[in-house]
């Protein structure tokens, strides 16, 4: 009876630990920012997927090209008909790791540096990324944000040469997630 | 109890290999999206086919300034510089108020005419939670001819001045490099030379455009007038032309065998024969200028 008792406990612990470990969103925040002297290019995505499992560090992002907002929007037609190719490569997705995981209490409000590493697939490239981010520990929200720059060459995207000035070949990437607790 | 002990062994051993699958399946989790209609996007790169309309419209919030400049005809040889030293060339100016809904205005030294247009969105092709397989516009122009009148003594209505077009733009995106369009038109002039030319000009225009390149496509346009008076009396035109894509603008460099740039004035009034040689260079160029910002830029 004992036994039982106690097995029950440990079912019940373990149901609410694998689902209070993870989470989620669906309206992230990514934009992205370049500037070369005759051009800056800045789009906003404001549907951004992503999770996070607090006790595996498991960490994933999967954003929809076409959702970026550009100023222009010619701009924003040619993103997606000749850089990125959204027709072909719809998503853009990271598949990573948050390293550090054990340094931060999600328990205890704070602010926490975070090491994050794994693969970022853009217009069919995948790369391995490293980038250095905060979690803001909230009662009810884990607020990420993360500033990282990556080459456009490292994705197979090409620039006319007609634009080859206007363009910068550095993209520096900008990510603002509100994680909030996956109830089911 | 040393039972129990091995059965909590084996539960936590249980949840542990739970957390692992967990951590794979992480991304599964967006798997299954909720479907959206997802638009065919730029079926054509600009709102002109190489001298006529396409189903695009000026994107909402954009203002684009364009210069449509056609040169006489190639046969006319060295003495002309084959055409070069002559023109006709159309400034206008279009706008997207919304979606669906695009305005312009131009005015073109042939015949010293002014237009104004609009072009509505009926049907957009999508794929998704809702498929249609056509993109449909409609497009109304009416022109104004400034020209004095040959005869001023008698009795000169305005109405005479006026011409309209009046068009359905039916087109599909087969694929992103080939792009259909069918275009059946209307044309309408006040005022006709004499008695037996026809006041309503009726015609059917196909054309499409193939890219070549990422940047580069070649387009085709043709209208054919069904008319049976205009047909004796006029030629139906054929163009070609090449899209070429610099950034943010796109350069258009064509070859017709029309002379008007306004829908009345090349459907229905071309003279010119590709077999004569009476053919027309031409370029079209636009420059955007983002009127309207998306809310993401107001500050």
């Amino acid at each position: 009876m004992k036994t039982l008792k106690l097995t029950i406990a440990i079912l019940i612990l373990a149901a609410t630990t694998t689902y209070g470990q993870r989470y989620i969103t669906k309206t992230g925040h990514i934009w992205f920012h370049s500037e070369a002297p005759l051009e800056t290019i800045e789009a906003h995505n404001n549907q951004v997927n992503s999770a996070l499992d607090l006790t595996t560090g498991a960490f994933v992002f999967k954003v929809l090209m076409k959702s970026f907002i550009f100023e222009k929007a010619l701009m924003q037609e040619h993103f997606n008909e000749n850089y990125v190719e959204s027709d072909k490569f719809p998503n853009a997705t990271f598949q990573g790791k948050v390293t550090n995981i054990d340094d931060i209490d999600f328990q205890k409000e704070g602010s926490y540096d975070a090491e994050i590493s794994g693969e970022l697939t853009i217009h069919g490239i995948t790369n391995k990324v490293d980038a250095n981010g905060t979690f803001d520990v909230h009662p009810d929200m884990i607020a990420g944000t993360s500033k990282f720059t990556l080459l456009i060459a490292d994705y197979n995207i090409s620039i006319p040469g007609a634009v080859a000035g206007k363009i910068s070949e550095e993209i520096e990437i900008n990510v603002d997630l509100k994680l909030k607790e996956l109830k089911k | 109890m040393n039972w129990k002990f091995t059965y909590l062994i084996l539960i936590i051993l249980g949840l542990q290999i739970s957390l692992f699958s967990q951590e794979d399946d992480l991304m599964d989790m967006f798997a299954d999206e909720e479907p959206t209609i997802e638009y065919a996007d730029a079926t054509f790169k600009t709102t002109i086919l190489v001298i006529g309309q396409t189903i695009e419209n000026p994107l909402n919030g954009t203002l684009l300034f364009n210069v449509q400049h056609r040169f006489g005809p190639v046969n006319s040889g060295w003495y002309d510089f084959f055409g070069l030293d002559q023109a006709n060339t159309r400034i206008g100016f279009q706008y997207g108020i919304t979606d669906w809904l695009g305005i312009g205005i131009g005015r073109s030294s042939y015949q010293k005419t002014y237009d104004g247009w609009v072009k509505v969105k009926i049907l957009r092709q999508s794929k998704g939670l809702r498929k249609m397989p056509l993109s449909i516009d409609y497009f109304g122009s009416m022109g104004i001819s400034a020209l004095k009148w040959p005869e001023p003594d008698r009795t000169n209505y305005f109405s005479s001045r006026l011409s309209y077009a009046n068009l359905i733009l039916i087109a599909r995106k087969f694929s992103p490099g080939v792009s259909l369009q069918l275009m059946p038109a209307h044309v309408h002039y006040n005022l006709v030379e004499t008695k037996a030319d026809d006041n309503d000009v009726f015609s059917i225009g196909a054309g499409g455009r193939f890219k070549v390149s990422k940047r580069i496509s070649i387009n085709l346009e043709y209208y054919y007038i069904l008319s049976a008076q205009t047909r004796k009396q006029f030629t139906d035109p054929f163009s070609i032309g090449i899209d070429i894509e610099t950034g943010g603008h796109v350069f258009q460099l064509y070859a017709t065998n029309a002379e008007g740039i306004i829908e009345q004035h090349f459907i229905a009034r071309t003279s010119g024969d590709w077999l004569n040689g009476d053919i027309h260079i031409g370029f079209n160029i636009s420059r955007a200028f983002t009127i309207k910002k998306p809310k993401e830029f107001r500050k």
